[in-house]
């Protein structure tokens, strides 16, 4: 993940436009802007967030104004507008879950890391959140790492404590 | 054993690749649709078998399909909603990650119907390993000449592309997919004109849920009236049920219609019974956003009648005594949840999710999560449980889309069979705190006729 403060210009690497030209082809002619999700995916799984001038970028690619950029991207729940940890663990916390112990994994979590709900641990390794359904609620508890999302059910105390020993030695 | 028309070959190892999934049959549909059927024929086919839409509204399938305008000269798209959002469904999940070609086979089929040449499945975001699968499918059935120019010499053309949501589950309501899709804000559309008339790029638009698409695979093979034979009344075919909460065997299971609920809940081909050895308290059978049931009237209608896996049998009684089927989302609770406690966890979710358009919605969810809370919390009055009856009412019908309605009647129902567990969070606060409530006099029937 590259480290990009708030303000730094962004130039995409050759391989990213390419995909966004990929992606472009999908849409008729002149619906470009169909693109806008997919890129904005793409782009935060290279950055690890949206910062305002990748944004800009983005516009500027898809021939559309700086808004219809940003009015996207604090609508949906995916995009990070704030750099986040290197792992970002997003627990399900909806009724589903909850009725299997989710309030409890997500507590642990809290104390396990040592930060509040949004807040990055202090070697910026992670960040926690809780997220409304995830579609996979025979699993659950369950939790979800970005970007690729890969999932983790069924989750117990200490599943999340091997998990996070894992994440932290790969590092 | 039931039938299995979906996940008949779920356990076959390698059913994720396009050559195992062949081997068993698949693809026939797209042979027998492109080389002997006309599309007007497959639209017939699908209403003879009586499918109704599964993402959650239940609309007749064939019917929707035969609204669609044909202008000359103006493409006309088949959109897949994958967005499954609804807390409680999975289905659609389960579907695209084990048997993804049966959902692209089903597109090819529906698409030749529509008379679409590109078509979108829309898949929420976080859904990537899902979108990877997909995308590998529709590769390989490319390879294999059923995507692409001219498909099996027919003259017929279609390309699929998959198309990630960010996360928001307003983009499962099809037209605020449809703004997804273009780019913007998930924001609901004014209807009428409908997608029908005027749908993705302002062209006429076909959206059907997941599991839809993938049930026109066997009624093409096996034809429309084949079908209808399965279930009962208005309800054909098979339907998958997520099966979530405080049971043995949560997971996806592909039901005949019909199936009675007891026997779903209890039986070991599907939920197993109740985790723990505990006592059923109360069922949510079809999605969040469908009327919660205390187990007295889940196992059976007001009248006496058993209580049955239908459209027609859950929402037997209206919203008095009955529910819906909605997206097969079928939650249990046992003895030992709070109802409270869900009912602010269902408006939480509710009031995080609507997109801000309408006032009732955008403000009234609020209320309803700050009301609940406080009484949840331990700072509710009488007067409470009035206010939330009145701000659900205001909501109701009053929107413009139904997100509001699915945050008002999961509070409405929980008042209207539980009111006495709410009076006691209020009249006992503290110690409501510290226990819950129990079963009270929802005792389990199966246990009352035992004794
Ligand atoms: C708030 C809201 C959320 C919805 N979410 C979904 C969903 O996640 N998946 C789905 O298939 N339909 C969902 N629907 C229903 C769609 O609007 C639409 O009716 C459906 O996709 C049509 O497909 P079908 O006829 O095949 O069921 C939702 C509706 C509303 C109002
Ligand atoms: S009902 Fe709610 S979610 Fe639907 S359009 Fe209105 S504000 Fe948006
Ligand atoms: S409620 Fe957690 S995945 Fe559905």
């Amino acid at each position: 993940m590259l480290n990009v403060k708030y303000n730094e210009q962004v130039e995409f690497p050759a391989d990213l436009l390419a995909r966004f030209a990929e992606i472009v082809s999908r849409y008729p002619e002149g619906r470009q802007k169909s693109a806008l999700l997919p890129i904005m995916h793409e782009v935060q799984a290279v950055y690890g967030w949206l910062s305002v001038p990748a944004m800009d970028q983005i516009a500027a690619y898809l021939q559309i104004k700086p808004i219809e950029v940003y009015e996207v991207a604090t609508f949906y729940t995916m995009y990070f507008l704030q750099p986040q940890g290197k792992y970002v663990l997003e627990v399900c916390r909806t009724g589903p879950c909850c009725l299997v112990g989710a309030e409890r994994i997500m507590d642990h979590i809290s104390q396990k890391l040592g930060v509040k709900e949004g807040e990055v641990t202090e070697d910026g390794m992670f960040s926690w959140r809780g997220v409304e359904c995830m579609a996979a609620c025979g699993g659950g508890p369950v939790l979800q790492i970005g970007p690729e999302y890969t999932f983790y059910e069924n989750l117990t105390e200490e599943s999340v404590d091997k998990l996070i020993e894992e994440l932290r030695q790969k590092a | 054993m039931a039938r299995k028309l979906l996940l008949t070959h779920i356990d076959v190892p390698g059913i994720n690749t396009f050559e195992v999934y062949r081997q068993k049959g698949g693809y026939r549909a797209v042979e027998k649709a492109l080389k002997t059927m006309s599309p007007e024929d497959v639209v017939e086919e699908v209403k003879k078998s009586g499918l109704r839409g599964r993402g959650g509204a239940g609309f007749p399938t064939g019917m929707k399909w035969s609204f669609l305008a044909k202008p000359e000269g103006v493409p006309r798209y088949l959109v897949c909603n994958g967005d499954e959002s609804e807390p409680g469904t999975f289905k659609d999940r389960y579907l695209m990650t084990y048997i993804p070609h049966a959902l692209i086979e089903g597109m090819i089929v529906s698409s030749y119907a529509m008379g679409a040449h590109v078509s979108y499945i829309y898949v929420r975001g976080e859904m990537m390993p899902q979108i990877r699968i997909l995308e590998r499918a529709i590769a390989e059935a490319k390879q294999a000449g059923f995507l692409g120019k001219n498909i099996l010499g027919s003259g017929y053309d279609l390309e699929l592309y998959v198309q990630p949501g960010g996360g928001a589950y307003i983009c499962g309501e099809e037209t605020a997919l449809l703004e997804s899709l273009e780019g913007k804000r998930g924001n609901p559309r004014i209807k009428p004109p409908f997608p029908a008339v005027s749908g993705l790029y302002n062209c006429p638009t076909v959206v059907n849920n997941v599991e839809s698409i993938a049930s026109v695979v066997p009624i093409i093979n096996d034809g429309g009236e084949e079908y209808a034979k399965i279930g009962i009344e208005r309800s054909t075919g098979t339907k998958l049920i997520s099966a979530s909460g405080n049971i043995n065997k949560p997971g996806v299971y592909e039901i005949e219609l019909g199936v009675p609920v007891e026997e779903f809940i209890y039986s070991d081909e599907y939920c197993g019974g109740i985790a723990n050895g505990k006592r059923l308290k109360a069922v949510v059978a079809g999605g969040s956003s469908v009327p919660i049931l205390p187990a007295n009237l889940i196992l059976k209608t007001i009248n006496g009648n058993d209580r049955l896996m239908t459209y027609e049998s859950l929402g037997d009684g209206g919203f008095q005594t009955g529910t819906m089927l909605g997206s097969g989302g079928f939650i249990v609770f046992d003895e030992d949840q709070c109802i409270v406690r869900n009912t602010w966890n269902f408006s939480r979710f509710y009031h995080h999710e609507s997109c801000g358009q309408c006032s009732p919605c955008r403000e009234g969810t609020g209320w309803l999560e700050k009301v609940l809370h406080s009484i949840e919390s331990g700072h509710g009055s009488y007067k409470d449980i009035d206010l939330l009856v009145n701000v659900a009412k205001n909501i109701e019908g009053n929107t413009i889309c139904p997100l509001g309605d699915a945050a008002a009647w999961p509070v409405a129902s929980a008042i209207r069979h539980f009111r006495d567990e709410f009076e006691w969070h209020i009249s006992h606060a503290s110690e409501a705190q510290s226990r819950n409530y129990g079963l009270a006099h929802y005792a389990d029937p199966l246990e009352i006729t035992a004794s």
